[in-house]
């Protein structure tokens, strides 16, 4: 029974291969080239502390334990890619690197547009951009979205 | 039967010299047919007004000065993250829904100055995160090749809109983004032309960026010609972009050319896990027809291109982090309902604004950028992006090296959408821009041509790839193939 199965498969891909190579051009590849990335998936688990810290500085937060699996998944996916030998290589920051950026003179091109760019602002008071009060650093984000809707009941 | 596929910026120009057709008429049938095909949400919003006007300024052109100008009276579509002054911009997110720009993209601002009249704004996946067109906050475009209301395939994306409004007849031409393939995705799904031309050959200025150092304006037209007319009046250095290359562009001309003097290469990692043998088989097809127009066809190799998905997911994870900083509420766009503290603003503003697609995306990249791991992840994933580009400057290389690449452009052609939506974003994204992300990593130039239908009679398509600022020799070869497969017309 079993060596009936295997007898069967090695039997299908052999004629996978002859009808691959009796149909096409011979320059592309019959079978898909094996990658670099790794094969093995780790399992990525982010620490309490580290999603606070995250929340923080994304000033988004991950709302639901999908949220949460999709970072650990992104992780799991980069983390494929770190075996691969980069020894004496240079970082790449730009494709035009050897290139000179453009410098234009310094002189003034646009003006008169505080108008038009205050017209997008939600609030504005006389020329100015609205802002509540700073320096409040945001706290744990499930503290802070309670209190959020506490507010918003009241009002 | 929809005449309007049938058109080229050519025909047009014709008919309007002969009076067959006026500019005005023809930008009204254009208006109409994007009333007709309101099914497939390839708008987010149809500019009817300023078509008119731009239709009749054409028009004045045409028979009063009798100077017209290339784009006169041609209709076009920018994809809804390029800035028009006066118009919407929305990025398809709420955080930009009531976003009114108050200047225009150089693309769009050159494309005007052609003449060109603007029937609208196209559907994206939201802020172009995505390759499917369904992310957005304006629903999911659809694709117009065996359309069923009940049962339809995917645009791809995320210039789903723009890929669509071409396909459909909409208008003549289309500007998409392309940061991973979302120019060339759409548009092999939808069987228009699809170019992304090289890094800084033309202007991102007022294109909202994703990911600066990949972000390129791509051009969606029905064939090749058409591409290169648009090509030709949008490309070059521009003041307001400093990473334009400041080399003055030479316009590219069409040439019947010699296919014996052009070595083209098959890079053997582009058949990777999950292809189609569909489009394996036309990607032999092709082979065959270069082989007998005498082009030389070799097997290459580019071996870092099979980890250049992850890579490519990192890096633009960690650019979306810092680029979505931007909108905090303050100064234009979506802004909460709270007074209490400004990061309290920030938060539940970004909270309200942004999907979970990005949203996920910016906690991911912040994760990569964190102190602890910007050397392992980050630094790391810039020098795999080295490594991804020297492998194309091998390739290449003036001496033995060939002179474009052909490889699939898609894995298969356009899933159902009730399929392509059970996925993960991040999954969608690894198994559709496969092919066409390495060009963005290494800066390069690319095109997605149209070949043939599957046997689920959607089109399927191939991608060519050149080495820097080959755009004239890439767009003569696509011409080429399209002149041999004769991709059908959708009707």
């Amino acid at each position: 029974m079993i060596l009936n199965i295997v007898k069967r498969t090695s039997r299908t891909s052999l004629n996978f291969i002859q009808i691959a190579c009796r149909n096409l051009n011979s320059k592309i590849p019959v079978l898909p080239v094996p990658s670099l990335t790794n094969e093995f998936t780790s399992t990525v688990k982010i620490e309490r502390n580290t999603i606070a810290l995250l929340e923080r500085l994304s000033l988004v937060s991950f709302d639901t334990d999908e949220g949460l699996n999709i970072l650990e998944d992104s992780i799991a996916f980069a983390d494929k890619i770190l075996h691969i030998d980069t020894d004496n290589v240079e970082p790449l920051y730009s494709v035009l690197e050897d290139q000179t950026l453009i410098l234009r003179e310094d002189k003034v091109t646009q003006g008169n547009c505080q108008k038009e760019i205050l017209k997008n602002a939600a609030v504005t008071e006389d020329d100015y951009f609205v802002a509540p009060i700073g320096n409040i650093p945001l706290h744990e984000v499930e503290v802070q979205t309670e209190s959020t809707k506490l507010k918003q009941n009241e009002n | 039967m929809n005449k309007l596929t049938g058109y080229t910026i050519k025909m047009v120009h014709q008919a309007y010299s002969e009076k067959m057709l006026t500019p005005t008429s023809f930008i009204d049938l254009s208006l109409q047919r994007t009333k007709q095909s309101r099914d497939l949400n390839a708008f987010v919003c149809v500019t009817e007004d300023t078509a008119e006007t731009h239709s009749i300024e054409s028009e004045k052109r045409f028979y009063i000065s009798k100077q017209p100008k290339v784009l006169d009276g041609v209709p076009i579509a920018m994809k809804d993250n390029f800035c028009t002054s006066n118009i919407p911009t929305t990025c398809a997110s709420e955080m930009l829904k009531n976003f009114v720009p108050s200047y225009d993209a150089t693309v769009y601002s050159r494309l005007r100055r052609a003449g060109a009249c603007l029937i609208g704004k196209c559907n994206l996946d939201e802020f172009a995160m995505g390759s499917g067109t369904v992310d957005s906050i304006f629903g999911p475009t659809r694709n117009p090749w065996q359309y069923d209301k009940k049962k339809w395939r995917i645009s791809g994306g995320s210039s789903g809109g723009s890929a669509v409004a071409v396909a459909s007849g909409s208008c003549l031409a289309a500007i998409g983004s392309d940061t991973g393939g979302s120019t060339r995705n759409p548009a092999a799904l939808c069987g228009v032309v699809g170019l992304k031309p090289t890094y800084g050959l033309v202007s991102r200025h007022g294109l909202i960026p994703l990911v600066n150092s990949m972000d390129v304006p791509g051009i969606l037209a029905r064939n090749v010609e058409d591409v290169a007319t648009i090509l030709n009046v949008v490309a070059g250095p521009d003041i307001n972009d400093s990473t334009t290359i400041k080399k003055p562009f030479e316009p590219i001309t069409l040439k019947d050319i010699d296919l014996s003097q052009v070595r083209i290469g098959i890079p053997k990692e582009y058949h990777c896990e999950g292809m189609s043998r569909e489009v394996i088989d036309i990607w032999g097809l092709v082979a065959d027809l270069l082989e007998q127009q005498k082009a030389q066809l070799e097997v290459v190799s580019l071996p870092y291109t099979s980890a250049s998905i992850a890579v490519y997911s990192i890096l633009n994870q960690c650019e979306v982090a810092s680029n979505m900083s931007r909108y905090d509420g303050i100064e234009y766009g979506l802004r909460a309902n709270v007074n209490s503290s400004t990061e309290e603003l920030y938060a539940l503003t970004r909270h309200q604004g942004f999907n979970k697609v990005v949203r996920s995306r910016i906690l991911a990249g912040n994760y990569f950028l964190l102190t602890r791991n910007y050397v392992k992840y980050f630094i790391k994933t810039l020098k795999l992006r080295r490594l991804i580009m020297d492998d194309f400057k091998k390739v290449f290389s003036p001496d033995g090296g060939v002179d474009l690449l052909l490889t699939p452009t898609t894995l298969s052609d356009a899933p159902l959408y009730h399929e392509f939506v059970a996925k993960h974003n991040r999954d969608q994204c690894a198994f559709q821009d496969y092919c066409t992300q390495p060009a963005n990593m290494a800066g390069i130039p690319a095109i997605s041509i149209p070949i043939t239908l599957s046997k689920n009679n959607l089109p399927l398509s191939l991608q060519l790839m050149g080495p820097p600022l080959s755009e004239e020799l890439m767009l003569n070869v696509a011409k080429k193939i399209e002149s041999l497969v004769k991709f059908p017309i959708l009707k």
